[in-house]
């Protein structure tokens, strides 16, 4: 018996082996490195984005192209990544800040407009943001912007607007608070109407004071537990991106009725299609950046992520608007103006190190005290 | 006393297999949502079926496990027939001392540290990229030899030293006479060690994350990119059918090893 089976655990064991062995791949390899859950994979009946571009390559090019795609959970973890040079990719998509940090460190190679007529989509309003002021290096893939989620089964339809409902003494134990530094003092800073990338520390004292101030009422300090807490009614209140908060609406129990609503002054952020330095198709990666802007893969991966797209064809697209609905699109993209005149005023930018030691130093007297 | 014992007992049960219990309720889930269950469903296993990407982390999972497997079982054993006949004590203490340095070792370091130099045997040879598949294999290999050495070595120490030279008197060459006595002998062991190699391998996260290259990913480093949003349900079907078939290879190994204690 026990023969047999050691027998069969090394045959299952060389056929492993085998299917490595055979799986040598001929022809043209993209590694593209994203984060999970970010782009229209196929799952319940959607477009399969990396298969038909290897398909639309075929047919196009004659030449057979494989994507290797790669996910990662976090920018730090992105970075750590490309920057230990042990690593090659031909497509990365970092956030904004992540963007600036490593356009500066020289690890981004500036595109080639021509391979990517596409880019003709993105309009000037998503053009000259600061993490990239002349668009050399990026073109954005999906933006969001922070708002207050609430259970209108608790909360006063009075109370809402502003941030000041995060600081309503009423629904004190009910209120969620974000557990980062940067987020946390965010929303009490637009609520004091102070820049947020200050580097007077008068001013972040008065942010902490803020903090210090709302912390009896918080319920806890959260980040992706929000979905739950909010989701089954723990929770009242708290804030997160647009996107999110769909999610969250899916999810919600009977009893839970969630609404959002953006404050006037808010953090935004911006993802980005780039090329790292260590890409070894730079064509190619453009080629596929250009098939990531084309109609079909843009309108498939903005329904999928339900974030915002910076594309106009995804925007101004009747089939999109309709799938999409009203209320979400009112939500999704909101009356901004100019995006690039609000982005660069109220989004975070990189602190310095002075700066950011010190909001850590304030943020941990937050949570001890 | 009995009723507390049971009720003790019911405690570290309930403890054990309640989180597995949620995640196997849920997988069965119609809706998306954690908190609500909303009615029975198979729709997350037929998205997981439809996953490509997942499926394929499944497999790379798999292929990883299985090569790690085979190469650091025959490594093992190699190593605990010659640290069984090494001489002198000294130098079965420094044998093992080294060998066990993997598995004292926090995963972290040993990950930074094999991370750090395929990255700069890579710069030496000028390649572009270092980490691939095959750094990953080393890897594996290196956390999995200690814990195979550790299970063959004491079956070893127990199989009686005169069998083998017996063999060898009745004509045996060396290598036949581990072959046929001594091979059997540690069976067991070796069986044991290289399903210990396998889940370990199966379930590496941290070693794994730092020594990963271009495109092979496999599933724990898959699950953890899914962290930004959600984790989907489909990884919550995932879970459960590799719950049980986990549970069907412990529960056929366990029956083998009582019928060999019977024999």
């Amino acid at each position: 018996m026990k023969k047999w089976i050691s027998l069969s655990l090394i045959a299952i064991m060389l056929a492993g082996l085998c299917l490595t062995g055979c799986g040598g791949k001929k022809g043209l390899t993209l590694n593209v490195y994203n984060w999970g859950e970010y782009i229209s994979d196929g799952s319940e009946g959607s477009f399969d984005t990396v298969r038909e571009f290897e398909k639309w390559y075929q047919e196009t090019y004659g030449q057979k192209v494989s994507v290797n795609y790669s996910t990662f959970a976090s920018n730090e973890d992105m970075y750590s990544k490309i920057s230990s040079g042990a690593v090659s990719y031909d497509v990365i998509i970092p956030s904004d800040y992540m963007i600036a940090r490593m356009a500066a460190e020289g690890l981004l190679l500036p595109l080639n407009f021509d391979n990517i007529p596409n880019y003709q989509y993105i309009e000037d309003t998503f053009k000259g943001l600061y993490y990239d002021p002349n668009d050399q290096y990026s073109i954005p893939y999906t933006y969001g912007v922070v708002g207050v989620i609430y259970d209108a089964n608790v909360v006063d339809e009075a109370d809402i607007g502003g941030w000041d409902l995060m600081w309503n003494e009423k629904y004190a134990g009910k209120i969620l608070q974000f557990n980062n530094s940067r987020d946390a003092f965010g929303t009490a800073m637009y609520k004091l109407g102070i820049d947020v990338n200050t580097t007077d520390k008068a001013s972040w004292d008065k942010a902490y004071d803020e903090l210090l101030a709302q912390r009896p009422l918080v319920k806890s300090y959260v980040m992706d537990e929000i979905y739950n807490m909010m989701e089954s009614g723990e929770a009242a209140i708290g804030a997160y991106y647009a996107g999110d908060y769909f999610t969250m609406v899916d999810a919600q129990s009977e009893n839970v009725d969630l609404q959002f609503y953006y404050p006037e002054n808010t953090n935004f952020y911006v993802d980005a299609m780039c090329i790292p330095s260590c890409a070894q198709n730079k064509e190619l990666a453009e080629i596929f950046i250009n098939y990531m802007l084309s109609e079909d893969a843009a309108i498939a991966n903005a329904e999928y992520t339900y974030y915002a797209s910076p594309n106009s064809i995804v925007y101004t697209n009747d089939g999109y608007i309709e799938e999409m609905g009203e209320d979400v699109m009112a939500v999704l993209y909101p009356e901004l103006g100019s995006f690039a005149e609000a982005y660069n005023k109220m989004a975070y930018r990189n602190l310095d190190s002075e700066t950011l030691s010190y909001l850590n130093t304030l943020w941990e007297n937050v949570k001890i005290n | 006393m009995k009723t507390s014992a049971k009720i003790y007992s019911g405690i570290v049960f309930a403890i054990l297999f309640a989180p597995i219990l949620v995640l196997l309720v849920f997988s069965f889930n119609d809706a998306k949502s954690l908190s609500v269950f909303s009615g029975f469903s198979l729709k997350w296993y037929r998205e997981l079926l439809n996953d490509r990407n997942t499926l394929e982390a499944v497999r790379n999972t798999l292929v990883l496990a299985a090569s790690a497997t085979v190469i650091s079982t025959i490594m093992g054993t190699a190593a605990a027939v010659g640290i069984n006949k090494l001489r002198t004590k000294w130098s079965k203490a420094v044998m093992n001392t080294v060998t066990d340095i993997p598995m004292t070792n926090p995963d972290i370091i040993t990950g930074i540290s094999l991370m750090l130099m395929f990255v700069f045997v890579g710069r030496l040879f000028g390649a572009a990229t270092s980490l691939s598949f095959w750094t990953m294999l080393i890897a594996h290999v290196t956390f999995c030899l200690p814990y195979v050495i550790l299970q063959i070595l004491p079956k070893l120490r127990q199989m009686d030293k005169s069998l083998p030279e017996a063999a060898m008197d009745l004509g045996c060459t060396p290598v036949g006479a581990f072959f046929k006595v001594e091979l059997p002998e540690i069976l067991p062991g070796i069986i044991t060690g290289a399903i210990m190699a396998f889940t370990l391998s199966l379930d590496d996260f941290v070693i794994s994350y730092f020594t990963s290259g271009n495109g092979f990913e496999t599933l724990p480093i898959r699950i953890y990119g899914m962290t930004k949003k959600t984790v989907t349900p489909k990884m919550y079907a995932l879970a459960t059918i590799i719950f049980f078939v986990t549970l069907g290879l412990l529960m056929i190994s366990n029956l083998v090893d009582e019928k060999d204690e019977a024999k």
